[in-house]
């Protein structure tokens, strides 16, 4: 493999590897639809774009962060007492962003409500932490946090995209679905914006991208 | 007494932690492929949802709310830590863990052993941290009511990760789709559930 000679000299900024840090998530590692990571924010704030749009910003701000930190102490950091100081990076970065939101766009944070606190506990970020930042060098650590963030935000705007379109005829609030369709007798369908299609549209993202990488079938 | 019972059957019917806000579905579907294992981290989400959510009530009304210092004199009234919010609530929910994880260690063997390794995960499963999150929106009167809804939302979940782990245990003998299989037909399963749930809206308590 090309690993073995770049391992030599300096490696590039944006070497082989480290393309594949940030590209891995968004299919065949995503951490959604494979590692089963992070659901419970997916679900809940996926009725409309905008606060989907939001959402996946602000994880990849708070995952890329608190990766760099984590990766940067990774050799003063006790084993013992890593999750409590996870916990804490994470959570300090979490004040951030849920503070920024409430000062420049407060009708979407009064929307996403407890969900941006949850990002606290969203198991992408401690996942990411324990398996990758503790290890790695702080620039591999970053790519590959926004990676596996940028794959949330993917199937978080996917899920949202539909629920949003089928469910209010809007994107980002604006009308999309043209007029004479309901003329002829269209409707929106009320029932995406309830809370279980989020779970059946994911539960049908999760069976497409199976269906197209078969390496991926549960075979349990 | 009836505003408690209220509260306490609108925590696990209406407002199911599990299917009305999606929360702890980590958990939820890494832990419900036997009914057993679930069984424990069902019992193991009530217990410690029982006993964060009135911590954390004290906690945001005696020091972290707007004007919640009042009681260590005039000149602390005023003051509004609220900001700190998050990171208290999850040192608070780290920290019963750990306690909660020892005292039963010491106290009764035979459920720390059937809780085992749940315990520890729990301190990141979000329906804890959003049990407390969703208490300090609600604005309970007091103390009681907030411990009726942790317990309360404990209960939603117990019978959420308990019934889809008995689905899942029949599931198996199905013949699914390919790639539907294990994950997929989960969710699509817990979405039907949750609509089945629905039909709980509505009621009047």
């Amino acid at each position: 493999m090309s690993e073995n000679n770049t391992s030599k000299q300096k490696e590039p900024l944006f070497s082989h590897r480290n393309q594949r840090l940030l590209s891995n998530p968004l299919g065949k590692d995503n951490p959604i639809t494979v590692q089963v990571l992070g659901i419970c924010s997916v679900l809940a704030i996926t009725v409309q774009l905008r606060t989907s749009l939001v959402m996946a910003i602000s994880v990849v701000a708070v995952m890329g962060l608190a990766n760099v930190i984590i990766s940067v102490l990774r050799k003063t950091i006790p084993p013992r007492i890593r999750i409590i100081v996870q916990l804490t990076v994470i959570a300090s970065l979490v004040i951030l962003v849920d503070q920024l939101l409430k000062a420049y766009i407060y009708d979407v944070s009064r929307q996403l409500s407890v969900f941006v606190g949850l990002i606290i506990t969203n198991c992408i970020i401690m996942g990411r932490l324990e398996a990758f930042a503790l290890n790695n060098k702080p620039w591999p650590s970053f790519l590959d946090g926004v990676g596996n963030a940028a794959g949330y935000g993917v199937v978080l705007l996917t899920v949202g995209f539909f629920r949003e379109l089928l469910g209010s005829g809007t994107l980002l609030g604006y009308p999309v679905i043209p007029n004479f369709l309901y003329d002829l007798g269209y409707e929106n369908n009320g029932f995406m914006i309830l809370p279980p299609m989020a779970l059946i549209t994911v539960g049908i993202i999760i069976w497409v991208h199976r269906h197209r990488d078969r390496n991926l079938v549960d075979i349990s | 007494m009836e505003d408690l019972v209220s509260i306490f059957v609108r925590a696990i019917f209406i407002d199911n932690m599990v299917f009305a806000y999606f929360l702890g579905m980590c958990s939820y579907l890494a832990v419900s492929r036997t009914v057993n294992t679930s069984v424990g981290l069902g019992f193991a989400v009530i217990f410690v949802l029982g006993i964060t959510v009135p911590i954390n009530y004290l906690l945001e009304n005696y020091i972290l709310g707007r004007g919640a210092l009042a009681w260590l004199g005039p000149r602390f009234a005023s003051i509004d830590l609220s900001f700190l919010t998050f990171i208290m609530f999850i040192a608070i929910i780290a920290a019963m863990v750990q306690l909660v994880e020892m005292i039963i260690e010491k106290v009764s063997p035979t459920l720390y052993n059937t809780l085992g390794i749940f315990l520890p995960l729990i301190a990141v499963n979000c329906a804890i941290l959003g049990g407390s999150l969703f208490m300090q929106e609600r604005n309970f009167m007091n103390i009681a009511e907030a411990a009726s809804f942790g317990l309360g939302s404990g209960v939603g979940f117990f019978l959420a990760i308990v019934g889809i782990a008995a689905i899942r245990e029949k599931i198996r003998y199905s013949a699914v789709p390919a790639p539907l299989r294990g994950l997929g037909i989960t969710f699509i399963i817990t979405g039907l559930m949750g609509i089945g749930f629905m039909s709980f809206m509505g009621i009047e308590l």
